[in-house]
């Protein structure tokens, strides 16, 4: 495992170094936790293998087209009969193989590796966020810190953040693609990614998965602070957030695009969608029509402020 | 239900298209009148059984769809072209997306593959039709019509607006309760109907109605795929049909399979549908396939390199497709376990798909290649497809997936599959076909402009698509913001496909100016091929083959052209037994495109009395004792010498 991990690295250190250099890099390629920076050396990895086949095939396809096409002075060459080359059809069957045997088995170690904390940070006990998922925002709450936010989290950089996903009805998909890959959200069922930030900084999230009208601006905003930083900004929402009630709630629930929101107390005392009975909140006739007018994709919850502060 | 519930109102490009649809419909109706051609359209046409003018009517159909699930595609292109564009809302933009994906698979793909097998195949295998002509005509029917249904819910009631993957809970009453989805679920199961007996059809065809001496081992590779796709369908679309009847069940009748209230499971639709799904793409690839391995021997000079290894090539990656659907939600939670077995299978398919791009490069080594317009498809296959291989293989690492699901990364690999895969094999089938259908070429000067125009905008449209979706740009977003940094690649993407457009409008510019001007003495072998089609007249006789051929090889009709061979003689000339025309699968369609429509309304009475008439139709066919009737041999013998002129 580890040889295969240093061979890996070898490689990826030759082609990382050439392509980013060249421009800024895409988000993918420019990861900002271990769980991302483990999928960004996987991919780059299967893309020298890719780039080998394409020249490959392109350099054949270049040679016989060139060498075989219809000239003015082989009219009539007569192209022989052939049956085919056993030699030559095993060889383009074996190596295929081996490129997939070759690409199977980091794939396979990175998929275990993803599941559980991120190498290293195993000694620090996660911090858990349970992340609902609803049309057309995103509920995070604190259990611990017994407080939620809708749309933004702050998180503590360098400690593992343990996600416990659900939905409170259409299926989304939670993603922050400088953090790590993405998960389902499902009503009636938990979905669980362990995510590191080993920087301080601020990503964009992301809902990937077609919910409705108001997907699009389904994105959130993550906040990767020192610990003393987080515990601070806990400090205030404790101080300064409204308490969070089940009217409130439920209006949350509603097809909405909404803003940025803080609250004291979390949902999870009235209901955990993980669990089922999301069926209370969901109403099909908000559903009938156009729900959402043509909207700025820049007014959405990233640049909202906060609108629910005690005065 | 009020009427301005029932039209679609208050959006100006849709009102455009209301009246643009109505003008139309009138415009044709006058028009046919006009010209006395009614008559002519049902005898001819649309009661036709003759496999190759069914073939024409899916191919006719196909190039319809094609355009306009094109013009979804450029709408969608024109509203990401800059952040923050208001062309389309969100709503539209939803809608437009999924009948743009229906569209483009199953009612332009597929006909366009099924007309061409239809035209193609019975004369490659030397046969006189299909097994069951007036159930090609049925499947014809059908298909058309729920083409039709689904394309109709654009003006009236509204369209379908969650995917064409349609996934649940969102397709579900409890968040989409208009009637859009409903036209999903009924339309898609009555063309369904159309494919699943097409798939049984070509599979009785060519294991029963081969010319004496075609061995399986003999067949041309066309043909083969044809009947592994149509295996295909038969073990696939089933899935798809309980599928599409539970979703009726629950969006119309209350019940609970796929809901979030009352224990339904909503992964179980994505589960049914990918089994579906997966193989459906393979169903449509594989044809294609076929078409590039025929141009690329016939303009190569030579037979194809490795026929057997070509052969095991589709039947095991048809046998693959069938155990990889979980690739498309590795992202739901499974164990690394499952992730891990399906990412092995779905790689697994790309040996295979390489041993075969392989043998295609090795059939032209040592060939004498020309570049005609079909050829040229044909080799523009090779690199194009290849990128949409390679990210498939990407694809498929589960772990790698977690960044590139539902992205545009991924959307530009499936297009990158099925553009190469699929139209640019249409295409050289088209121009490669051309003149078995119609007895004249499409333009060579005009074809190269159709080429250039389509590879380039191709490329153009849908390589920053890689690149927008390895920057966290998710598919389906109707817009975006600036400071995402989106905006230069997707504009260049979006003036891609105004140069794909040219493309397309250079291909109906051609098909006009041929049918026009092309000379109409081109013979029945205008290529120099190599297999059994080319030994009929150019378009081709209703019987087929005056005398059914004797084969002694794949390549038979080059073997016969080397041996001399390829002429009859009088005595040899009997009388031809052809099926009648028949009524009924246009009728029986029909009513079930109008119990379809109270369906989707959920006019259940209305339904249920008007279904009278579906079985009314059944029962007809039942008592249909038409035996058919004979060309005689004096007749067959006329139009043989007519054709082949020396006799
Ligand atoms: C003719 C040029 C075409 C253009 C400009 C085009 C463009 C697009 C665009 C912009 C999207 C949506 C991207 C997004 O927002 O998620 C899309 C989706 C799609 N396209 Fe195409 N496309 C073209 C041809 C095709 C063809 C030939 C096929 C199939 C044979 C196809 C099948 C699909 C499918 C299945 C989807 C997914 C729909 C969905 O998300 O539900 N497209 N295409
Ligand atoms: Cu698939």
């Amino acid at each position: 495992m580890k040889r295969v991990r240093s061979v890996m690295k070898l490689f990826i250190l030759f082609v990382a170094t050439l392509a980013l250099t060249a421009c800024e890099p895409l988000t993918v390629f420019d990861p900002q936790g271990p769980v991302a920076r483990n999928l960004s050396d996987l991919i780059i990895f299967s893309i020298i293998f890719m780039a080998v086949i394409v020249v490959t095939v392109y350099i054949l396809f270049g040679i016989i087209v060139w060498k075989y096409r219809e000239r003015e002075d082989n009219k009539d060459y007569e192209p022989p009969y052939e049956e085919g080359s056993k030699a030559l059809e095993v060889t383009w069957f074996i190596i295929p193989v081996i490129i997939v045997i070759a690409l199977t088995i980091p794939t396979v170690i990175t998929i275990s590796d993803v599941e559980d904390i991120p190498e290293g940070y195993e000694d620090q006990e996660p911090l858990v966020i349970h992340v609902t998922s609803a049309d057309w925002k995103w509920i995070f709450s604190y259990p611990e810190q017994d407080i939620e936010t809708v749309n933004y989290i702050n998180i503590p950089a360098n400690r593992p953040i343990h996600f416990k996903m659900t939905s409170a009805g259409t299926m989304q998909s939670f993603w922050i693609p400088s953090l790590g890959g993405q998960k389902y959200t499902m009503a009636n069922m938990q979905t669980q990614l362990y995510l590191v930030a080993d920087r301080e900084g601020e990503y964009i999230g992301r809902n990937t998965n077609f919910n409705g009208e108001g997907y699009a601006h389904m994105d959130f905003e993550v906040v990767a602070e020192s610990p003393s930083k987080f515990n601070e900004w806990v400090d205030e929402v404790k101080n300064t957030a409204n308490e969070l009630t089940e009217e409130k709630y439920a209006e949350i629930l509603q097809p909405t695009v909404i803003g940025r929101e803080t609250y004291n107390g979390t949902h999870l005392q009235w209901i955990d969608h993980a669990h089922g009975g999301s069926e209370k909140y969901i109403d099909p006739e908000a559903y009938e029509g156009h729900l959402i007018e043509n909207k700025k994709a820049d007014d959405d919850s990233v640049t909202d402020s906060e609108s629910n502060e005690k005065e | 239900m009020k009427l301005d519930e029932f039209f679609v109102t208050g959006d100006p490009l849709i009102l455009g298209s209301q009246i643009a649809i109505g003008l139309t419909m009138v415009g044709l109706v006058v028009l046919i009148t006009y010209l006395k051609k009614w008559k002519w359209l049902w005898n001819e046409w649309f009661t036709t059984v003759d496999h190759k003018k069914i073939g024409i009517m899916y191919i006719i159909a196909g190039v319809l769809m094609f355009f306009r699930g094109g013009v979804d595609g450029l709408m969608m292109k024109a509203q990401t072209s800059r952040p923050n564009m208001e062309f389309l809302d969100a709503q539209h933009y939803d809608e437009v997306f999924t009948t743009h994906g229906v569209v483009m698979i199953l009612f332009m793909a597929m006909p366009l593959l099924i007309g061409i097998i239809n035209v193609v195949m019975p004369l490659q295998i030397g046969a006189r039709d299909v097994a069951f002509p007036k159930l090609n005509a049925l499947s014809f029917w059908t298909f058309f019509v729920g083409a039709m249904l689904f394309n109709i819910s654009f003006v009236i009631g509204g369209s379908p607006d969650a995917g064409w993957t349609s996934y649940f809970p969102l397709a579900g009453s409890e968040f989409s309760p208009d009637v859009g989805n409903n036209y999903y679920a009924i339309a898609l199961q009555i063309a369904g109907v159309g494919t699943l007996a097409s798939g049984i059809n070509f599979i009785v065809t060519i294991l029963k109605m081969r010319a004496p001496g075609m061995k399986l081992m003999k067949m041309p590779m066309f043909s083969w795929t044809t009947l592994v796709t149509s295996v295909l369908i038969v073990a696939a679309f089933p899935i798809f049909t309980v599928a599409l009847a539970l979703m009726t069940l629950d969006r119309i009748f209350g019940a609970h399979f796929f809901t979030v209230a009352g224990g339904g499971d909503p992964m179980l639709w994505l589960n049914l549908f990918w089994l579906w799904g997966h193989p459906e793409v393979y169903i449509v690839v594989l044809p294609a396939f076929g078409m590039f391995s025929e141009v690329i021997a016939t303009f190569s000079r030579k037979n194809l390199f490795g026929y057997t290894a070509m052969v095991v090539s589709i039947v095991a990656i048809a046998f693959l497709s069938m155990l990889v659907w979980v690739h498309h939600f590795y992202t739901m939670g499974n164990s690394a376990a499952v992730n891990s077995v399906f990412s092995i299978t779905t790689m697994m398919i790309a040996i295979p798909t390489g041993v075969k791009i392989f043998n295609w490069l090795f059939t032209m080594r040592k060939g004498r290649i020309k570049f005609t317009n079909a050829m040229l498809w044909a080799l523009a296959f090779i690199p194009n497809f290849t990128i949409g291989g390679v990210t498939g293989v990407m694809l498929a690492m589960a772990a790698a997936d977690y960044q590139y699901h539902n992205t545009l990364f991924l959307v530009a690999h499936f297009h990158y599959t099925l553009i190469p895969g699929v139209v640019f094999a249409v295409f050289a089938g088209l121009y490669y076909w051309w003149p078995k259908m119609f007895g004249f070429k499409l333009n060579e000067k005009i074809g190269k402009w159709h080429f250039w125009l389509f590879v380039i905008g191709f490329n153009l449209t849908f390589m920053p698509m890689f690149f927008v979706g390895l920057d966290g740009m998710s598919r389906r977003m109707y817009t975006y913001s600036e400071s995402t940094g989106w905006g230069p690649l997707l504009g260049i993407s979006a003036v891609g496909s105004l140069v794909l457009a040219a493309g397309f409008a250079a291909l109906v510019y051609n098909i006009y100016w041929s049918f026009r001007y092309a000379s109409r003495d081109i013979g029945g072998d205008p290529w120099d091929a190599r297999t059994l089609e080319w030994a009929t007249a150019s378009p081709v006789q209703e019987y087929n083959f005056a005398i059914t051929p004797q084969v002694t090889d794949h390549d038979e009709f080059w073997l016969m052209k080397k041996q001399g061979r390829n002429t009859i003689k009088k005595e040899d000339v009997k009388d031809i037994h052809m099926p009648s025309n028949s009524a009924i699968p246009i009728i029986l369609s029909v009513a079930m495109g109008i119990v379809g429509f109270f369906l989707v309304f959920e006019w259940v009475t209305l339904a249920a009395i008007f279904s009278v008439l579906i079985i009314g139709g059944l029962i007809a066919n039942s008592f249909d004792y038409d035996d058919g009737y004979h060309i005689p041999a004096k007749k067959v013998w006329e139009t043989e010498q007519k054709w082949r002129g020396d006799l």
